[in-house]
């Protein structure tokens, strides 16, 4: 169990930490195939009619003549639309080709024929969101045409994340390909046509310094100006869907280690104290108390160097789950890199969550005196007076939840701690997903085309909430384990009180109830602070962005459906951990 | 005058086991004890006196056979019928105290009168009472640890009164202490016997033997032989009981 807990969170610590640059090389691979564009320029006409949009091209041209520029292909007529097919409604962004190959940015095709009139070519990665065929009918504005083929290109980012906005009707437009004139066709007075350029510079790396010569501001409403794009900001937009599940699967390990810390410590502290008599021993022919703290820490840090590999391979042949460049790029991303700091960091984190987890058991352990040891002696419970003198006042059952949880009080912190983790984590994960679904990349508020589907931004969202998906079930499937573990280590050390309480005529319903509450009340505690902790960990990670806060009820709901889960798993072994033969565990206790 | 036979078995058994493992702890037990009465079981270990003891307070239940305290058959009851047997009508003293580590002397004593529904001022003010009555006022506040044998086991005595039981339910009480505890606590029995407390005690100890009214042998889960009971229980002496 201990090596299961510590190998779920080193393999999310890995899965976050290979994800870094895996999708530069397929984006390599794309351009390389298809002469893909250094710096795309585009301009958007200010005003209406014809004659802005003559008058964009006029001041995109000379771009192309541009010092540094080696090669160029366009001005290519570019319009925006809306496309239907299956269902769907989306943005597209319209780009006018002929025929003839372009000697920058020749898309280039994985299925059916290039250009004609009446016929469209559809960016693969888009494509496969709509689940459009070839051949198959789609609207324009309206008007017929169907798929003429589907092609990649390095000169747009995959599902189209915030890219050419040209207005801000127009988020995250899927790229499609069409003859110059069915282009020209889209067009209309109140949305004339703009243009795109596809540049070659002298020297690519320098691409970004090119591109704010003429772009100073960087990436803006491009309404009337001008706007280049250098291919460093295409593959950051490639790699944003994966630097995202990077962040989450980063913070969620972290979540993830807490969480296994507490399970390792209730295990842990078990264990030590079933070692009592071993200890003793090992006192009793003259070991130091630090020899006996090594021996009793050995143990663990070896199994946790155990779980740290076990959770490196697990990580390393996950990640191509998530590494996949999805359709938009040719070729498979590069295998994950899995680096010696980055094994070295998942093997430090699995040795110092174990020390943090055990460190307290083992000196606790080593403290014991010999004869207590050797006798085998339970642990002696705490006493807190003020929670024994309160509870006096109580009905039976919360008077027996409060003594047992103050008598453990480091195992009751435990619990409210893990359940702390775990509400946080989910409150996070909602409060992720509401920006998600409303950030600057998604449908703006008051659009005039609503009803969009904004198909790329949804392909994207669902990757990411995949990812949330999966952290959300670790994170309540280590809560889970933790509330079992405790509530099966209160069962445990509470058998003599039990007993006791149940001989001073306690009914074994009063002591279930006990039991029970015992687990809901730091369950309770531990969610209210979850809250707070979710919340504090969105601003954290959000790093002074905006944040969108979920709906009221998904919080309340996601705090209820916790406790609810938490306290319906504790409630079994705590009710059937009450069921026992009182002068069966008395006679054991005596002898 | 008939005087109230507080406990009356006819047939008490309790098995452990199945088949050829089978083991007979109590075997066919009668017994009738009456109200005052100070009863002392003896045998060697392993013979079922403390199996039968625990039958008799509603620890455990019998596998067959019958047994009523007060009139009243609890050989059927649930375990929460038995619970409230214990709570108000049977007090219990163990060989090994059970005391909770965490808990002074008085909040020991208090604690069954917690169960039992007392409001706090009542437990308390009855704890202070019988832990004055057993010498230990003084001692109040102090946890287990810092308690002799000797102390622990009359904490113990005074948390089995706290709730005025009509039967007392002692296992051995005198196995774990010295001789010097040992005739402390004899003398808070002796007291208790005067009073009228009806007890039944199972020791290995002669002197309770002799200071009871009757003493029964055990050996192989039944009755070996008895004496016959008094005519009278010993008449109340200076100790009295809880406050009502």
């Amino acid at each position: 169990m201990l090596v299961l807990v510590m190998a779920a969170a080193t393999a999310a610590l890995t899965l976050g930490l290979v994800l870094h640059g895996v999708t530069a090389h397929p984006y390599q691979t794309t351009r390389q195939q298809t002469h893909g564009p250094d710096v795309i320029a585009t301009r958007f006409p200010s005003g209406t009619g014809p004659a802005a949009s003559q008058a964009a091209l006029g001041k995109l041209t000379p771009v192309a003549h541009a010092k540094d520029v080696v090669a160029s292909s366009g001005p290519f007529p570019v319009a925006f639309s809306v496309l239907r097919a299956n269902g769907h409604a989306d943005a597209v962004l319209a780009e006018g080709r002929s025929t003839a190959p372009a000697a920058v940015d020749q898309p280039r095709l994985t299925a059916g024929s290039w250009v004609r009139p009446g016929w469209v070519v559809i960016e693969r990665s888009f494509a496969d969101a709509l689940s459009v065929h070839i051949g198959q009918r789609v609207t324009l504005d309206g008007r017929p045409f169907r798929v003429g083929g589907v092609a990649v290109t390095a000169a747009f980012p995959v599902s189209g994340l915030g890219f050419l906005e040209g207005s801000s009707r127009w988020p995250n437009p899927g790229l499609i390909w069409m003859t110059r004139a069915d282009v020209q066709s889209l067009a209309s007075p109140s949305h004339p046509l703009g243009y795109v350029l596809n540049l070659k510079v002298a020297s690519p790396p320098g691409a970004q310094a090119f591109a704010d010569r003429f772009d100073p501001y960087g990436y803006t409403d491009n309404t009337g100006g001008l706007y280049l794009i250098p291919w460093q900001l295409i593959v950051r937009q490639d790699a944003l869907l994966v630097s995202r599940a990077q962040k989450i699967l980063l913070v969620g390990s972290w979540l993830l280690a807490m969480l296994a810390v507490a399970s390792v410590a209730v295990l842990a502290g078990g264990r030590m104290a079933a070692q009592n008599r071993r200890v003793g021993l090992l006192k009793a022919v003259g070991a130091t108390p630090e020899l006996v703290a090594g021996v009793l820490l050995a143990e663990y840090l070896v199994l946790a160097v155990f779980a740290a590999a076990a959770g490196l391979v697990i990580g390393r042949l996950t990640a191509p789950l998530l590494t996949s460049p999805g359709a938009g790029l040719l070729g498979a991303a590069g295998a994950p890199q899995l680096t010696a700091t980055s094994a070295g960091l998942v093997i430090a984190a699995a040795l110092g969550a174990v020390i943090a987890a055990t460190f307290f058991p083992a000196l606790r352990a080593a403290r014991t005196s010999t004869v207590s040891a050797l006798a085998d002696a339970p642990r002696r419970p705490s006493r807190r007076a003020l929670i024994i003198g309160y509870s006096a006042r109580l009905p039976v059952p919360l008077l027996l939840a409060s003594r047992l949880a103050a008598r453990r009080p480091r195992r009751t912190i435990l619990a409210v701690l893990s359940i702390t983790v775990t509400v946080s984590g989910v409150v996070a994960v909602l409060f992720a997903h509401a920006s998600e679904t409303s950030s600057q990349f998604g449908p703006p508020a008051g659009n005039a085309n609503l009803g969009r589907s904004d198909i790329g931004f949804s392909s994207a969202s669902a990757q990411v909430d995949q990812v949330l998906l999966v952290v959300t079930i670790m994170l309540a499937a280590l809560a889970v384990v933790n509330a079992l573990l405790i509530t099966q280590a209160t069962v445990q050390d509470s058998r003599h009180a039990g007993a006791v309480t149940r001989a001073l005529g306690a009914t074994p319903r009063q002591f279930a109830a006990g039991l029970s509450i015992a687990q809901a009340g730091p369950s309770l505690a531990g969610a209210l602070l979850g809250i707070g902790g979710g919340y504090g960990l969105v601003i954290l990670a959000s790093q002074g962005g905006s944040i969108t806060a979920p709906p009221a009820w998904q919080l309340l709901a996601a705090v209820a459906g916790t406790l609810t889960a938490i306290t319906g798993l504790t409630f079994i072994p705590a009710r059937s951990g009450a069921r026992f033969a009182v002068a069966e565990v008395l006679q054991a206790e005596a002898a | 005058m008939m005087t109230e036979q507080v406990i009356v078995a006819r047939g008490l058994r309790k098995e452990h086991g199945t088949g050829e493992s089978l083991v007979h702890a109590v075997d066919g037990v009668d017994l009738d004890i009456a109200a005052g009465e100070m009863v002392a079981v003896m045998g060697p270990s392993g013979c079922g006196k403390s199996t039968l003891l625990h039958l008799l307070g509603g620890l455990d239940r019998p596998s067959g056979g019958e047994l009523s305290l007060r009139g009243r058959r609890i050989d059927q009851l649930s375990e929460s019928a038995l619970a409230g047997i214990r709570r108000h009508e049977v007090g219990f003293v163990f060989q090994a105290f059970h005391l909770m580590d965490e808990l002074t002397a008085r909040e020991n004593v208090e604690l069954p009168a917690l169960l039992a529904g007392n409001r706090p001022p009542v437990a308390r003010r009855r704890a202070s009472v019988l832990l004055e009555q057993v010498g230990l006022a003084d001692r109040a506040r102090h946890l287990p640890a810092a308690l002799s044998g000797g102390q622990r086991q009359r904490v113990a005595i005074a948390r089995a009164l706290v709730n005025g039981p009509f039967l007392i339910l002692a296992d051995e009480p005198t196995g774990n202490l010295d001789s010097a505890a040992t005739l402390e606590v004899l003398r808070i029995f002796d007291g208790l016997r005067q009073a009228g407390q009806t007890l039944v005690i199972v020791t290995h100890d002669e002197r309770i033997a002799s200071a009871a009214d009757r003493s029964i042998s055990m050996r192989d889960g039944a009755f070996t032989g008895r004496t016959p009971p008094t005519a009278s229980p010993g008449r109340l002496s200076g100790f009295t009981g809880p406050e009502r």
